[in-house]
């Protein structure tokens, strides 16, 4: 992991990206603890009425959705179709045929690796 | 029967068969998740954290969807507020399993700080399902059990993909980079019940793709939540039962 592809987008120093990326670990570590904890803390009324529950349920739906759909397409700022759509599409199949988890993933990458291997970015 | 003080309570002894299956099931969870330990450690160093911020995330962070958004969007140039939001807004269901479970689990003070910790996808769903009548007293061990087990294989295949992958140089020869969106995929797959997280996690997808070309990495992944607040508060969908722990994603 010699030149750090994380400097491009800041054009820092590595020493600053470093810390950002440990701030990333440290106050999300503790972000994830303090929600966790709130739930045991918090008085139940708070969070049992039925709209939070259905916000919090589709909560991980939608972000998990748009991170499919942008780590797929996007070389930011813009938006490309490569090799990775192959390796997606390829992940659709295994998932379809109920392929366990690390399949998925070892498919998804071989193939977007293959299509790359046959001159497709 | 004779181990945990837990179980001493001669009026909450359950059936040992019923234990040593909540115990097999605990390990066979934990063995399975671990699977997705090994690419988590695996992408976050092809994405630019070190061995060790991979291994402190699965320590501290444990929670799967957060960590490999927070790793994602880091990869892809997003800065660390948005990692940072995307990974805490993953995070706040485990808010809402610890207000169910700390209805079902019998919690001192300060066990409540370990049960917190362990608050996942895994262990509530384990927990839940055992409220059933004649299966309460199994609500803790299965929790507790699940919880420990599913930490301590996600915390060693962690540590086995983090060293794998900073074997290799190039995550894109590899196809690594088309790793990343197959595994947020696998871990939407299970949540895809109705027709309603169907169109939430497809308008998403599209507003993410929309908001891409004019806002900075990471920010439209987090606006795409405000879909999942606006359907969640639509006056017309009251009374649909809200989906509980999906299988399978941590």
């Amino acid at each position: 992991m010699a030149a750090s592809p994380r400097c491009r987008p800041l054009g820092a120093s590595e020493w600053c990206v470093v810390t950002s990326t440990w701030l990333v670990v440290i106050v999300s570590s503790v972000g994830a603890y303090a929600l966790k904890l709130a739930g045991y803390l918090v008085p139940a009324p708070v969070l049992a009425r039925p709209s939070v529950r259905r916000v919090a349920a589709l909560l991980p739906v939608a972000l998990l959705a748009a991170l499919v759909a942008v780590q797929t397409f996007a070389a930011a700022p813009a938006l490309v179709v490569d090799a990775r759509l192959a390796g997606v599409a390829a992940a659709v199949v295994a998932l379809t045929l109920r392929a366990p988890f690390l399949i998925v993933i070892a498919i998804a990458a071989a193939v977007a690796a293959g299509a790359r291997a046959l001159g497709w970015s | 029967m004779s181990g945990l003080p837990a179980e001493a309570d001669p009026s909450a002894t359950a059936p040992i068969g019923l234990l040593s299956a909540v115990r097999r099931d605990a390990v066979g969870v934990g063995i399975a998740t671990g699977a997705y330990g090994l690419s988590f450690g695996a992408l976050a160093v092809t994405s630019g954290f070190s061995p060790l911020q991979a291994q402190v995330l699965s320590l501290a962070l444990f929670s799967g969807a957060s960590q490999f958004a927070a790793v994602g969007i880091v990869a892809a140039g997003g800065g660390a507020a948005a990692a940072i939001g995307t990974a805490l807004l993953l995070g706040t269901r485990n808010g809402l399993y610890g207000l169910t479970l700390s209805g079902l689990l019998p919690l001192r003070r300060w066990s409540r700080l370990a049960a917190a910790q362990l608050t996942i996808d895994e262990s509530t769903a384990m927990a839940v399902s055992r409220d059933e009548p004649g299966q309460r007293t199994l609500i803790g061990p299965a929790f507790w059990w699940t919880g420990a087990s599913v930490f301590v294989f996600w915390n060693l295949a962690t540590l086995i993909g983090a060293m794998a992958a900073s074997q290799f140089d190039d995550p894109r020869v590899l196809g690594l980079d088309a790793a990343v969106p197959a595994a947020f995929l696998a871990l939407l797959w299970p949540r895809l019940r109705d027709r309603t997280t169907r169109s939430v996690a497809a308008a998403a997808g599209v507003v993410a793709l929309i908001l891409t070309p004019v806002l900075s990495p990471g920010l439209p992944v987090l606006f795409s939540a405000l879909i999942a607040v606006a359907v969640g508060l639509w006056p017309h969908h009251r009374g649909a039962a809200p989906s509980g722990p999906a299988n399978g994603a941590s």
